[in-house]
């Protein structure tokens, strides 16, 4: 009797575990192509992800839930910004069988996501950080950043700093190593004088006795990288303390993005910008990502928005040349890598780590004819730049 | 005296004056109540978002401040009556965990009731701008504000507590709980109200760090420990030591954040020096802290001495 019982339970296990085998079998060629969007959705920065979703699902709406002909199906999570958490959402994921992610807006996230996608051998397309880790000797062929790779913001901040002709500053970056990378980066370009390197603490909300120290230093700017809430209390509290009527302030995008001169008021009236892309940057698939993006979603897109748009349409071109089967590996990275779109900001090419070559632009932030105030493109300040880890990638 | 160095001493007043807001309350109710309240900095995080929301809302900076002092101060009277009033008998374990337990219930209330993107308030406009005090010296007329309104609080409270009947129940009442009740005072509804005190108190932090700092979940924690820290220095349960504490830490965190960095800058070359600088800000109200304890190990001010 016992024995039979055995048998049988060893009978209903297997036929569980085969029709375990049966569900998880490959999705026949009517199912959406799922990707994994991995991304901060709470959370003071939880709006960047909220762009950033809104960015990309506006590429997949235009297209009536196709990218590139290809159905395809979002699959959305929010890390909360903590590595831990995104990287067990993509272990999940890829468990679940999707072999293409993207979403991940901090750098320090992303170290902990690409990793573990990567090693499934699946595809991340990033559409904000670009750590240096993976720019140079880290660079791998299923990895390709749409956006930018950090440094390049920080350098062409250094190069508009010397476009505007400023002989001594002070630079401040939190104490961690985005904002270490930051000043690095920034003191790579600038010709003049660094009077003064300022770390504040990554949580700090009040800058009044680093208000003081700019003060007494007289510098003829200063340059700082502070996204998010440290970002928007940084100009409020450097307008309110007089200092922004006497010394420049020069920062890069996202120190000072849509949402955030939203906050400020008009505190960020007069600051000078290093960016890739403005909503009034002047080619024709901006005009129209911007107007779209405003009657869908009813407010201004912000870079993060538009990188991720960028991100989606480059994503399309690549399932459009492999008909959606981005199991043919070798044919969905070329088509990737040529990079076969038009991109919002106007020149797009991958270097060969993958990395795109872009143009960047000095702004100021005006009052437009609105009455709004908005990032003008002052001047281009770089053509084609390229990071300055490309030469270590070997690929 | 260089301009920087006084910029630096405002700024520790500034600080200190919020700091005293938060560490009043929190010595009120820890010194005279007994208990460990760690949902403390909630209710500076409720003010705070209170605020944001009513300025967004009404364009008025009085709707925010009654929004702030309402909204933070019905809070912890509910919080008082449904929760803390069971903890006054009991250990100070079961405190800390209950009110800890309350800090994460506050945060997803907060995100629940105003949503997960922060709010943002504007500088009103009477309060923007700069006041020159000296030549070479200007200093923004809302720090000065909050300097004034620290100051006007602690003369408050001090009167309060020295000068009227329901400080003299108050004093009593920390004393010998049961006495006060014999003599036919409802010293429940004293505790209440003191809890109450404590949250506007709060409140008040909140609508005033609100246009100038960011509004966010977990705003209370942060300042929670500094506030601690405050009111360890200064004695636990005396307001005069919350002041004291208050000012000590204030002082001491500007001046070590500006000229520890100048100083090592100086000395080391930036990529060490900036590690190092950062540490040592950050480390130093703790140092000054048990400075102070070596020599005064019930604090500078205590309650009862």
């Amino acid at each position: 009797m016992r024995t039979r019982i055995t048998a049988f339970t060893l009978g209903l296990t297997a036929a569980t575990a085969l029709s375990g085998v049966l569900l998880a079998a490959p999705a026949d060629a009517a199912d959406p192509l799922r990707i994994g969007f991995i991304t901060t959705l709470s959370t003071p920065a939880g709006y960047i992800g909220e762009d950033e979703r809104d960015g990309f699902k506006l590429a997949i709406t235009q297209e009536d839930g196709k990218l590139g002909g290809v159905p395809v199906e979002l699959v959305v999570e929010d890390d909360a910004l903590k590595p831990a958490n995104a990287k067990q959402i993509a272990e999940r994921m890829t468990g679940e069988g999707i072999r293409l992610f993207t979403g991940v807006n901090f750098s320090n996230v992303i170290s902990a996501v690409a990793p573990t996608v990567l090693k499934t051998g699946a595809f991340y397309v990033s559409l904000n950080p670009g750590p240096s880790v993976f720019a140079g000797g880290g660079c791998s062929p299923n990895y390709f950043v749409a956006s930018y790779q950090n440094d390049n913001f920080h350098e062409a901040g250094g190069l508009a700093a010397n476009e505007l002709g400023y002989k001594k500053v002070v630079i401040l970056a939190p104490n961690y190593q985005a904002g270490r990378d930051a000043l690095e980066g920034f003191k790579r370009t600038y010709k003049g004088q660094v009077v003064s390197e300022i770390y504040t603490k990554l949580d700090q909300t009040d800058f009044s006795v680093e208000l003081a120290r700019i003060r007494s230093a007289a510098p003829d700017a200063i340059y700082q990288f502070h996204p998010g809430g440290a970002g928007i209390n940084f100009a409020k509290q450097y307008a309110n303390s007089g200092l922004a009527k006497e010394i420049p302030m020069v920062l890069p995008v996202f120190s000072m993005d849509a949402r955030m001169m939203a906050a400020t008021g008009d505190a960020a009236e007069g600051y000078y910008i290093a960016s890739n892309w403005s909503a009034g940057l002047d080619n024709p698939a901006n005009k129209d990502f911007v107007a779209t993006f405003e009657k869908t979603y009813g407010r201004k897109p912000t870079i993060y928005a538009a990188q991720a748009y960028d991100t989606a349409k480059l994503i399309a071109s690549g399932l459009d040349k492999v008909d959606g089967d981005i199991e043919k590996q070798d044919a969905f990275r070329a088509a990737l890598k040529a990079a076969d779109f038009t991109s919002v900001r106007g020149s797009f090419a991958f270097g060969q780590n993958q990395h795109p070559i872009l143009d960047w632009y000095l702004m100021r932030v005006e009052r437009g004819a609105d009455g709004q105030l908005a990032q003008t493109v002052v001047r281009k300040v770089a053509t084609a730049m390229q990071d300055a880890y490309a030469a270590e990638c070997k690929m | 005296m260089s301009t920087l160095l006084i910029e630096q001493i405002l700024n520790g007043l500034q600080y200190g004056a919020m700091l005293f807001l938060l560490a009043s309350g929190l010595t009120l109710i820890f010194g005279i109540m007994g208990v460990i309240n760690l949902t403390h900095g909630s209710f500076y995080m409720v003010g705070a978002f209170c605020a944001a929301y009513a300025a967004t809302a009404t364009g008025s900076f009085a709707a925010a401040v009654l929004a702030a002092l309402v909204g933070a101060g019905l809070y912890g009277l509910v919080m008082e009556l449904v929760v803390i009033r069971r903890l006054y008998a009991r250990d100070h374990l079961d405190q800390v965990l209950a009110t800890f337990g309350m800090i994460l219930f506050t945060n997803e209330l907060v995100s629940v009731v105003f949503g997960r993107t922060p709010p943002f308030m504007d500088i009103p406009s009477f309060l923007t701008g700069t006041v020159a005090l000296l030549p070479g010296l200007s200093y923004p007329v809302v720090r000065l504000a909050f300097i004034l309104v620290g100051a006007v609080v602690a003369v408050g409270l001090w009167l309060l507590i020295t000068r009227t009947r329901i400080g003299m129940l108050i004093r009593a009442g920390a004393d010998d709980r049961a006495m006060v009740d014999a003599l036919g005072v409802d010293i429940r509804r004293l505790f209440s109200l003191v809890f109450a005190l404590g949250a506007v108190l709060c409140g008040l932090a909140g609508v005033m760090t609100a246009p100038l700092l960011a509004v966010e979940i977990g705003m209370g924690e942060r300042i929670l420990i500094t506030t601690f820290v405050v009111i360890v220095v200064g004695g636990v349960g005396s307001v005069r030591g919350a002041a004291v504490g208050a000012l000590i830490v204030g002082m001491i965190d500007s001046l070590g954040r500006a000229y520890i960095p100048i100083t090592l800058y100086e000395l080391l070359p930036p990529e060490i020096a900036s590690t190092l600088a950062a540490g040592l800000v950050s480390a130093s109200i703790y140092v000054a802290m048990a400075a102070i304890l070596l020599v005064r190990p019930r604090g500078l001010l205590p309650a009862r001495g």
